[in-house]
C-alpha cells in the first residue's frame, strides 16, 4: 500500500508534519467532577474525572498521597470487528502507562488515602487512541480542578513508506500523527506524552523499526505535535471558563 | 512501599551522587548473565536466564490452530507472563495483574517488531491451519530487571525451539524458522537524576522512571516502553538508547554463544 506520494502527500492529503483535525470541548458531562470530549481525526473520546475521593478497597490507599487510576476502555462498536467488552491485555497496559503519566503531574500528596479516577472511553477509534485518550483525560483533570504541575498532552510520530529490499529497509518518511492505514501498514509508531512547560517525557512507547537518527526526528516531530495540541487544550478550557472570568471582572 | 527500601533510599541516592551503586557496579554495567537453553524436556524450546539473582524460565510450546482472519497465511505468537508467589513475597497468586501483562507485552513487542520469527513459514494450510507459538514466562526469583531477563529467556527459547511436526502428523520435526540476529532489550532506571542499567530490586523500588529499549544488531530500534510515574528529559532518553545499543551488542554475543552451543550438541 502506497502511503505517501513523491510530493510528500499522505493518503488523506496531509504533509509529513500535519496533524489530523482536532476538536476539544471541556466540561461536557453533568455528573463527573471534570470531563472532556475530544475528536482527533476519526477518533471520538470522552474522558471523565471522579475524585479525589476515598480510595476503595481500603488496601489500595496510600497513606501519603492519592492514587491515580486511569481506565482506558474501548466501546465494543468503536472498531471494525466488535471488541469484546471489558478490559483486555492491551487496554490494561494502556491504562497503566496513562495512569503513570498523569500521576507525574498531579500533586498527589495533597490527597492522602484518596483516589483520583480518570475514565477514558473510546467511542470511535481510528489510530492514535491512547494519545487522544490521554489528551482528553488531561483536560478533564483540569476541568475537575485537580491541582496539577502542568497539563500533559500526547501525540505520536511514526515512519511510513519504507520498502524492504532483500531484508534491507529502504527509504521511508518520518511523519506526524499516523492515520489508520499508516498505523496498519506503516513502519513504526512512537507515541509520547509530555509536560509541555518543561518538555519532560511522561509516556514513551515505540514499535516497528527506526534507526537512531529517525528516532531523533520522530521524537522531535512528536514534541512539536504535542505543543500544537497543548494550545488546543488550553483554548478548550478557556472557552469553558472565559465567560465566568469575564463575569467576575 | 515497605520500610526497608525507604531507609535504603537515602543510601542509594547518596551512593549515586558519588557515581556508585550498592553492588559496586558502574551505571552502565550489567550483573553477570547466564543463559541455559534447552532445560525443559517437554517444551519445544526453553531457557533459564539469570541476571544476577534474578531468574526467569521461559518455555515455548506449539500447537496447530486457525490463523487470524487478517493474516490467513501467517503463524501466530502469543506471550504470557506469570509473576508466581514463589519468586517474591510481593507476588500474589491469581490471574495476571497489570505488571505481568505489561511484562508479557513488552517482551512480545521486542520480539515481534524485529520480525525474527518467520511467521510466514508457520503456515500449514492458508486460511485453515497454522502454527501457534506460545511463549510462557515464569519468574522464578525476582531481584530486579525482569524485562531484560524475560526477553533474553524468551529469545533463547525461540532460537533453540523445534517445531513438533511429528506429533501432529505433519512430517519431520524441524527447527523453528528464525531470521537474522536477535533483538536485545535493555532497561535503565532513573532515580535522583542518575541513570542505571539493569536495576536491582532495591534500585527499582526507589526508581522514578524506567525505560526499556529493544535494538537489533545494526543498532536500529524496534520497541520501547517507558514505565513508572517519573519523567525523562529528551537527553536522558537519548543517553539510555545509546547505552542500550552498546549493552545490547555484548548481551547479543552471549546469547548467540549459548544458542550455538545447544545447536552443536544437537548435531
Amino acid at each position: 500500500m502506497k502511503l505517501i506520494d513523491e510530493e510528500g502527500r499522505r493518503l488523506d492529503g496531509r504533509r509529513f508534519d500535519e496533524l489530523r483535525k482536532i476538536k476539544i470541548e471541556a466540561g461536557v458531562l453533568h455528573r463527573a467532577e471534570g470531563s472532556c470530549y475530544l475528536e482527533w481525526g476519526g477518533n471520538k473520546v470522552v474522558a471523565a474525572v471522579y475524585g479525589p475521593r476515598e480510595a476503595v478497597p481500603r488496601h489500595t490507599q496510600d497513606p501519603v498521597k492519592a492514587v491515580v487510576n486511569a481506565r482506558y476502555n474501548m466501546a465494543a462498536f468503536s472498531v471494525d470487528d466488535r471488541k469484546k467488552p471489558g478490559p483486555d491485555r492491551r487496554s490494561r497496559e494502556i491504562s497503566k502507562v496513562t495512569s503513570e503519566a498523569l500521576e507525574r503531574v498531579i500533586i498527589t500528596d495533597l490527597f492522602p488515602r484518596a483516589s483520583i479516577d480518570v475514565n477514558i472511553e473510546i467511542l470511535d477509534a481510528e489510530a492514535g487512541t491512547r494519545c487522544a485518550g490521554l489528551t482528553a483525560a488531561a483536560v478533564a483533570l483540569a476541568d475537575a480542578g485537580i491541582p496539577m504541575r502542568d497539563i500533559p498532552v500526547a501525540c505520536a510520530a511514526g515512519k511510513i513508506g519504507a520498502e524492504v529490499v532483500d531484508g534491507e529497509v529502504k527509504g521511508g518518511y518520518v511523519v506526524l500523527d499516523l492515520g489508520k492505514d499508516e498505523d496498519n501498514y506503516g513502519n513504526a509508531d512512537l507515541p509520547i506524552a509530555i509536560a509541555p512547560r518543561t518538555d519532560e517525557i511522561l509516556l514513551l512507547q515505540m514499535d516497528g523499526h527506526l534507526t537512531y537518527e529517525e528516532f531523533e526526528q520522530a521524537l522531535d516531530l512528536a514534541m512539536k505535535g504535542c505543543h500544537i495540541v497543548s494550545k488546543l487544550q488550553r483554548e478548550a478550557l478557556l472557552n469553558k471558563y472565559r465567560p465566568d472570568l469575564e463575569e467576575n471582572l | 512501599m515497605s520500610i526497608i527500601p525507604t531507609l535504603k533510599k537515602d543510601y542509594i541516592y547518596k551512593l549515586a551522587k558519588q557515581g556508585k551503586r550498592i553492588d559496586g557496579r558502574g551505571f552502565n554495567e550489567y550483573r553477570p548473565i547466564t543463559i541455559e537453553p534447552g532445560i525443559i524436556r517437554k517444551a519445544e524450546g526453553s531457557a533459564r536466564v539469570k541476571i544476577g539473582n534474578t531468574q526467569v524460565v521461559a518455555g515455548v510450546k506449539m500447537d496447530v490452530g486457525e490463523p487470524y482472519p487478517d493474516t490467513p497465511d501467517s503463524g501466530v505468537i502469543t506471550t504470557s507472563a506469570e509473576l508466581i508467589p514463589l519468586a517474591s513475597p510481593d507476588f500474589e497468586a491469581g490471574p495476571p495483574q497489570e505488571d505481568a501483562i505489561e511484562l508479557a507485552r513488552v517482551v512480545d513487542r521486542g520480539i515481534r517488531e524485529a520480525e525474527v520469527v518467520k511467521l510466514e513459514e508457520l503456515c500449514i494450510e492458508p486460511g485453515e491451519k497454522i502454527w501457534i507459538v506460545f511463549i510462557d514466562i515464569h519468574v522464578i526469583d525476582y531481584d530486579g530487571n525482569l524485562f531484560d531477563c524475560a526477553s533474553l529467556a524468551s529469545l533463547a527459547a525461540l532460537y533453540t525451539a523445534i517445531v513438533p511436526a511429528e506429533k501432529f502428523d505433519l512430517g519431520e520435526n524441524y527447527p523453528l524458522p528464525m531470521r537474522g540476529e536477535p533483538p536485545i532489550s535493555c532497561t535503565a532506571a532513573k532515580f535522583n537524576n542518575a541513570l542505571v542499567f539493569d536495576p536491582l530490586l532495591d534500585e527499582e523500588e526507589v526508581a522514578e522512571a524506567r525505560l526499556t529499549v529493544a535494538t537489533d544488531a545494526k543498532g536500529d530500534l524496534h520497541a520501547m516502553q517507558k514505565g513508572l510515574s517519573g519523567g525523562f528529559t529528551v537527553d536522558e532518553v537519548k543517553k539510555i538508547i545509546k547505552g542500550a545499543i552498546v549493552n545490547g551488542r555484548e548481551i547479543r554475543k552471549k546469547l548467540q554463544e549459548s544458542i550455538e552451543k545447544v545447536k552443536q550438541n544437537d548435531t
